[in-house]
């Protein structure tokens, strides 16, 4: 990828150098939300940019010592915590994964009745709102007695990823040649055994993309276990984190970036690990 | 017209290929189908059907009532529905603006710079993206915190402006600032590809012909992405339109009464959070349902619009 405009010769240097400035100046709003974050977790106390006594550990106590944390009372413990979330983008991701591109092949390479009406309510469903059904799900949760269970949630997660899912699959399998896929139907597999042998390795790649892009967005999920696993053992990181944020009373700046960065950890890896192809998902792929 | 009866060709009956086929297209997209209709077909009926009964906390999923259109003539009766309306109109408004102007900035400035440092500074822009919203309204609670931790208070002193809670005293100061910068990032995206689609030799020959960057920007980039720039204008209002996450967790609709309450954050406290105890889920419905139809309205424009039929085209072969 070439740069739009090359610089020339006899170009003033403030020409080149003022996307640089500019953009500079308008990140630096990010850049101070995130080193603070990081920042505010080793030290006890941190006003604006000034900490307040030395570097320290303390803010992680509880990781070790959730009995000596007064906010950490009457919690779950971080750990069940921490696997509860871990479940959820794990099973949200794979089988959202699993369903998509079941579906994405279908659209991709059959044809039958419906098709068009079809895919173009997973267009439909890709930029409708989803949140708006919130209140609707409560019920059909409560009716098929999924409310307050992890099941309940995942499945309402997973059903949220397919259109985007599915859309995205269908578009890599889209850019895979038939030859080899014919040649294997012609040898008399079934379409299922083609599937899952010859067409889902060929596209390794965009299902690793789109699965740590659902991993990451079922991690980060606040709204749907909030709502609807509101008891204490069914809950996740975001709910722990949102109970500490949300007491009202003096807020423990210290040990809520301590665990909020233990939360974004495996997020902030993921991203520098696979950025680019996240990039390019979430830009091929239209989702806000 | 017997005897038209008579000369029809007998109907032709799915052959047994034929039949399997569909047999196996819906193997595959059977799962799918059936997450879509119990997670979204029926969300959306129940949201209408709902939005005409009494179902609240206190009649129970057994005993709620159908009471015809009252709980839309309730919302139009309350007293906070103008301000609400009100509040909604700037949010999108405002946030819409900037998320489009600063989207298309970012966008533009970092395709005119060498392109690994472009590519940071795009990064840098998607982190609140792919934050969990917990954490990153947790840093935006912290800049705008009462002194002497947040870091707003630092940034305005010296221009000579009183320290202050910044969530109490400009909280949609605050929700503009957190919604814009996450939402920023969907347009950066969407018009970094869009500009990188452009052919380089028009660039090119522009440059030859002594055109500045402003001119270059002006008379050959934004309009060949006009169309990219109004996908993301109507997408977006859609998702602000539907979205309440961010003010929820930041100011969540106050201080006091509604002071940055928006529609679908009404909807929201009304059946599924509120201090009262009583979850009115019917009436949340009705304000969901006025919702649902305008999502389905615009998502309907926006596959009218950026050509939809070429979008769900047959397959180019077919093995049967």
């Amino acid at each position: 990828m070439a740069t739009v405009v090359a610089p020339v010769p006899g170009r003033s240097r403030w020409l080149v150098l003022m996307p640089y400035v500019v953009l500079a100046l308008a990140t630096l709003p990010i850049l101070v939300l995130y080193v603070w974050l990081f920042y505010s977790s080793f030290f006890p106390r941190v006003e604006g940019f000034r900490p307040i006594g030395d570097l320290t550990f303390d803010n992680w106590r509880f990781l070790w010592d959730p009995a000596s944390v007064p906010q950490m009372r009457n919690r779950p413990p971080v750990i069940p915590l921490t696997v509860n979330t871990l479940l959820f983008a794990t099973l949200t991701s794979l089988i959202s994964l699993l369903v998509s591109s079941m579906a994405g092949y279908a659209f991709s390479r059959l044809r039958f009745k419906g098709r068009r009406v079809f895919l173009g309510g997973v267009l439909l469903l890709h930029s409708f709102p989803s949140v708006t059904l919130l209140i609707a799900l409560f019920v059909v949760l409560r009716t098929l007695g999924l409310y307050d269970k992890l099941v309940g949630v995942i499945l309402v997660q997973t059903a949220f990823a397919l259109p985007f899912g599915i859309w995205i699959m269908k578009g890599f399998f889209d850019n895979i040649p038939w030859d080899l896929e014919m040649s294997a139907l012609v040898d008399g597999a079934g379409r299922l055994r083609t599937w899952w042998r010859i067409m889902l390795p060929l596209v390794k790649p965009g299902l690793l993309a789109l699965g740590i892009l659902l991993f990451v967005e079922g991690w980060n999920q606040f709204l749907l276990p909030f709502v609807f696993m509101p008891s204490g053992s069914q809950q996740t990181l975001s709910t722990l984190v949102r109970g500490i944020l949300g007491e009202g009373r003096f807020v423990d700046y210290g040990l809520l970036t301590a665990v909020g960065l233990y939360y974004i950890a495996p997020v902030l890896v993921l991203f520098v690990l696979a950025q680019d192809q996240l990039m390019r998902i979430y830009a091929g792929g239209v989702k806000g | 017209m017997a005897r038209i009866e008579e000369i029809t060709l007998p109907r032709e009956r799915p052959t047994p290929a034929r039949w399997r086929f569909n047999a196996t297209a819906l193997l595959f997209m059977g799962p799918a189908m059936v997450l879509v209709l119990v997670f979204f077909i029926a969300p959306v009926i129940i949201t209408f059907a709902m939005s005409f009964t009494d179902l609240a906390t206190s009649t129970g999923l057994s005993n709620w009532q159908w009471i015809g259109p009252e709980n839309y003539a309730r919302i139009f009766r309350s007293q906070f529905w103008l301000p609400i309306l009100g509040n909604t109109l700037v949010y999108v408004a405002v946030v819409l603006a900037f998320n489009v102007i600063v989207g298309l900035g970012v966008a533009l400035l970092s395709v005119h710079m060498e392109p690994k440092a472009g590519g940071v500074f795009r990064a840098l822009w998607l982190l609140p993206r792919i934050s969990p919203s917990v954490v990153y309204a947790l840093m935006w609670t912290w800049a705008a915190a009462s002194p002497p931790f947040g870091m707003l208070n630092y940034v305005v002193a010296p221009f000579g402006l009183e320290p202050r809670y910044w969530i109490q005293s400009d909280p949609w100061l605050i929700v503009i600032f957190i919604n814009g910068f996450v939402g920023a990032s969907f347009g950066m995206l969407i018009l970094t590809s869009a500009i990188k689609a452009i052919p380089e030799d028009l660039f090119r020959a522009a440059q030859v012909d002594g055109a500045s960057a402003l001119q270059v920007i002006r008379r050959i980039t934004l309009p060949l992405i006009k169309w990219p720039i109004l996908f993301v204008l109507v997408y977006q209002t859609m998702s602000l339109f539907a979205s309440y996450e961010y003010i929820y967790l930041t100011t969540n609709g106050g201080p006091g009464l509604f002071a940055t309450e928006t529609w679908s954050l009404w909807a929201f406290h009304s059946a599924l959070s509120n201090y009262y105890g009583n979850l009115e889920f019917a009436y949340g419905a009705a304000l969901a349902a006025i919702l649902v139809i305008m999502g389905l309205g615009i998502s309907m424009v926006l596959l009218r619009v950026f050509r939809f039929g070429q979008l769900v085209a047959e397959p180019r072969v077919e093995v049967e």
